[in-house]
């Protein structure tokens, strides 16, 4: 409970980080005003924004400003939508957290079973055939496997639509193009790690007491090796959400990712601001859900 | 199946690795054509093998009739670029400040460990993406996102070995003798670290490629018309159809320079860390 309750207090450290990091880069580029209301703004427009951003008031006390704002959820108001920025991100959330999801699930599911396959046959055929799979998908640029699969699966073949979002036929080739972007790391992790705990005295007097190979891998080896693939979900979430990026932009799918590309084109920089913080938000929401499994998987680490 | 050990990783990483170099170095003099000029004559012809391929443009030409071959030559030159001084960013930033925290240890420790604890949570893309949707594209702020948003790895690592070098026999007799932390942190603790340095360095060059041509194909890294690999891909998506070489081509371009920086890479983490290779 005390770790649980110490790993709480530490949730709005990176947040904030992101927020001062946003604010500074904001104010570096000079007059703010300017960049959040666009080229069309009239002079009376900006000398009310400039009042309501504090502008004339120091730099700490804009900042706190800057907080106290984002914490009510007020981002300010998009260009291209003319409705508050917060809304219009958290409308497309959802399809986000869905991609997320499934290219998450996919890949963990697809890396732990190879990874375990290369470990169980080392240096052996499957092991070879695998671990070059996994340095190749390293160096496989994500968007041009979408790419491919698009020609490939929807363009040749026809059996799955190219793009946007509908049915489950829509989300297999994002799915697929964002959990081949992640397998080759939960391969790799997973066979390092279960190889080293097969070593372990446990396992060999496991088998020593008589358990069959199948019973010590299931029973005895993947409980104990399974903590470091869940680490680098941890680690993995910040690569996973620029996968999704690239993913949502080849497949056109609505979700944060492609707004926030689409919003940099348009200079709409609300829109950007509130995708962010949202995408920061998620991405540490998920760092504490992998820190209590982890927790809850090994109690070593609730005794530190 | 010891087949593919260390030396044919080290061997086949370096021949792609030095392949693109040479193209890279000498691509005013290898590209046969001018990779910006436009021929509105000769626009999306296929490549030599194809139907109406022909040797003028051996890897056909893109919607404005630019030879594709010169475009992927130009380009390798950007994206290695690129990779390799946001590669020396992020490395001077984290070697510096690991030396320092593991070094100096009391609060200098406290204060880089946690920082680059908190920075590990945050996706370096979306701190790319701020920057350029605030300050525009342009080679010096791709280079300055990619190198700073790398550098807490090697925090960790230098960190790490700090430590425990600080407590080794040479490094106690250079402070008994009356060195100062500079000298003793310059001349006897850093250039133990060379080898894995040069590891982590080198495989972050293929990560650093591959996030240039991402950001590239976003938009978001040099605006078009500059040649690079990614923003050739993105021009090549928008004409699937009629012609597919143009993504596939700068998408193989991108993976065998990125397969042979990873081949290398793995190669020299086999080679240099023998205990650790034969272990895993």
């Amino acid at each position: 409970m005390r770790y649980v309750l110490r790993r709480l207090l530490l949730v709005p450290v990176p947040l904030l980080l992101v927020v001062a990091f946003v604010f500074v880069v904001l104010r570096l580029t000079g007059d703010p005003v300017a960049i959040y209301l666009g080229l069309d703004a009239t002079p009376e427009q900006e000398e009310l924004l400039r009042a309501e951003m504090h502008l004339d008031e120091p730099i700490p006390l804009q900042f706190a400003w800057f907080l106290a704002d984002l914490l009510q959820g007020d981002f300010g108001t998009s260009i291209q939508f003319k409705t508050p920025a917060m809304a219009v991100v958290a409308e497309r959330l959802e399809a986000t957290l869905v991609l997320l999801g499934l290219g998450l699930g996919l890949a963990v599911g697809l890396g732990v079973l190879a990874g375990v396959a290369c470990a169980v046959w080392k240096d052996r055929l499957p092991d070879f055939v695998l671990s070059i799979l996994a340095v190749a998908g390293q160096s496989m640029p994500s968007f041009w496997l979408g790419i491919l699969l698009i020609q490939f699966f929807a363009l040749d073949l026809g059996w799955l639509p190219t793009s946007g979002r509908g049915g489950w036929d829509h989300l297999v080739l994002p799915t697929v193009t964002l959990a081949t972007f992640l397998v080759p790391n939960f391969i790799l992790v997973t066979r390092i790690s279960v190889l080293e705990t097969a070593r372990e005295q446990f396992v060999t007097t496991a088998r020593a007491r008589g358990a069959r190979g199948a019973r010590t891998l299931w029973l005895h080896v993947l409980p104990n090796a399974i903590n470091p693939v869940v680490s680098l979900v941890g680690l993995q979430l910040g690569r996973l959400m620029g996968g999704a990026v690239v993913t949502e932009t080849i497949f056109a799918w609505p979700g944060v990712g492609r707004l926030m590309v689409s919003a940099i084109f348009q200079r709409d920089v609300p829109i950007v601001v509130a995708s962010v913080f949202i995408v920061a938000v998620t991405i540490v929401v998920a760092n504490l859900l992998v820190d209590l499994v982890q927790a809850a998987i090994d109690p070593r680490i609730r005794m530190r | 199946m010891r087949v593919f050990g260390p030396r044919l990783k080290v061997g086949i990483g370096l021949a792609l690795v030095l392949g693109m170099a040479f193209v890279a170095l000498s691509a005013d003099w290898l590209a046969p054509h001018d990779p910006y000029a436009q021929n509105l004559m000769m626009r999306l012809r296929p490549p030599v093998w194809a139907d109406r391929g022909s040797w003028l443009h051996p890897l056909g030409t893109d919607n404005f009739g630019r030879d594709l071959l010169s475009r992927l030559i130009h380009g390798s030159r950007l994206s290695i670029a690129v990779g390799l001084l946001a590669m020396l960013v992020a490395l001077s930033i984290g070697t510096v400040l690991g030396l320092l925290a593991g070094y100096l240890g009391g609060r200098t420790e406290q204060v880089v460990m946690r920082f680059a604890d908190a920075y590990q949570a945050l996706p370096e893309i979306l701190l790319a993406i701020v920057i350029v949707a605030v300050f525009g594209g342009g080679i010096t702020v791709l280079i300055l996102v990619l190198g700073f948003a790398g550098w807490e790895t090697y925090t960790r690592v230098v960190f790490n070995l700090t430590r425990s070098l600080r407590e080794r026999p040479f490094v106690e007799a250079a402070v008994a003798s009356g060195a100062g932390s500079r000298y003793v942190m310059a001349r006897h603790i850093l250039p133990q670290m060379a080898p894995v340095l040069t590891v982590i360095a080198t495989l972050q060059v293929a990560q650093l490629i591959l996030q240039e041509t991402a950001l590239s194909f976003l938009g978001l890294g040099l605006p078009p018309p500059t040649a690079t690999w990614g923003n050739i891909l993105a021009e090549g998506r928008d004409r699937l159809l009629v012609a597919p070489w143009i993504a596939n081509l700068a998408g193989g371009a991108i993976i065998l320079l990125v397969l042979g920086v990873n081949l290398l890479g793995n190669g020299l983490r086999e080679t240099l860390d023998p205990k650790r290779a034969g272990r895993a």
